[in-house]
């Protein structure tokens, strides 16, 4: 018997088509961003917050990942550039999206025509945690239904996003969740992470929102 | 919930490790996982024994080597083994952490023949 010494990241093989991605994004100036959450944090409303918001300004693509079912895509369909479903029920993994899945989402998209790529990824906080799928920034929603124990539960996700949202916030005066004690846990995990405040529903805190996500496209833009 | 691709990437590169090596047959594989990365060594096995099965892997051991967390605290810089969820540094009762150690996946060596 022989030993032989590897030492391989098993999860390289995704990080190569994610690196690929990452590339192919670049070359064609579009900014990508990863939205993730819990299942009805607000992905999709988030999205079709920032596609009216930034409507005349940025020409927007996303790609929705979910399960099952086409009913995101439906509803983000008349505000953007292009849209892909990505169902995942059929995938080898359904539970994230991949760098290969949107490797060939990729393919069906206008890439010239478009400046920001809004992935919507499948609704679960622990999964994606571990894949990067070629995108420059990630965003993590926590609502406030979820509670404010989500990032001690979920480190992983939270450590790597480079935005946090707070959705729902309309619902304060109805839910136990405790905002300082969240944002003493993010500011403990992840330090440089942006944190915003904001409700899909009555439009309170999406304009800085949508400042930001305007304001990292067009670095990104000039950036090349 | 998401061990099936990666157990394929497994299974990809002791075959092609071996292969390289000029053997015949994989005995052994030798993991190492970390305590925070979240894969679970039984669903590896599972999705294991199906995926090697007719290759030179099949009947391979799956050894996995488990990493403990170990945080570092931003403030002290103590490094520790978390006691409860919170994550507080031990010495300062500091609570921001970064991790140093328990997101590792990777193959560490293979044994073959």
């Amino acid at each position: 018997m022989k030993r032989i010494e590897v030492i391989q990241n098993v999860l390289e093989a995704n990080e190569t088509i994610a690196n690929r991605n990452r590339q192919l994004l670049d070359k064609h100036k579009v900014f990508a961003i990863n939205i993730m959450s819990a299942p009805g944090a607000g992905k999709t409303s988030l999205i079709l917050r920032i596609l009216k918001s930034l409507k005349g300004k940025l020409n927007i693509a996303i790609i929705e990942g979910d399960v099952a079912s086409t009913v995101d895509a439906e509803k983000v369909q008349s505000e953007a550039k292009a849209v892909v479903q990505i169902n995942t029920r059929n995938m080898p993994e359904s539970c994230s999206l991949m760098a290969a899945m949107i490797e060939s989402a990729l393919k069906d998209m206008p890439l010239d025509d478009i400046d920001l790529l809004l992935i919507e990824n499948v609704g679960n906080l622990i999964c994606p945690s571990e894949f990067t799928l070629g995108e420059h920034k990630r965003v993590v929603i926590s609502s406030l239904p979820e509670g404010d124990d989500k990032p001690t539960k979920y480190p992983l996700i939270f450590i790597d996003a480079d935005a946090v949202v707070i959705n729902k916030i309309d619902l304060l005066p109805h839910v136990d969740f405790d905002i300082a004690a969240f944002l003493h846990s993010i500011a403990g995990l992840n330090p440089k992470a942006k944190v915003f405040q904001l409700s899909c529903k009555t439009g309170e805190g999406i304009e800085r929102w949508c400042s930001w996500i305007l304001e990292q496209t067009k670095n990104n833009t000039t950036r090349q | 919930m998401h061990e099936l691709g990666i157990t394929e990437n497994i299974v990809n590169i002791a075959l092609s490790k071996t292969d390289e090596a000029q053997a015949n047959k994989v005995i052994q594989i030798n993991l190492v996982i970390g305590e925070l990365s979240g894969f679970v060594p039984d669903c590896i096995q599972f999705y294991f024994d199906s995926l090697s099965k007719d290759t030179i892997a099949q009947g391979a051991v799956l050894h996995f080597e488990s990493v403990p967390t170990q945080l570092r605290c931003r403030n002290c810089s103590e490094i520790f083994h978390p006691q409860d969820t919170l994550w507080s540094c031990p010495k300062c009762q500091g609570q921001s952490v970064e991790i140093f150690k328990g997101r590792e996946l990777y193959i560490e060596s293979l044994e073959v023949e």
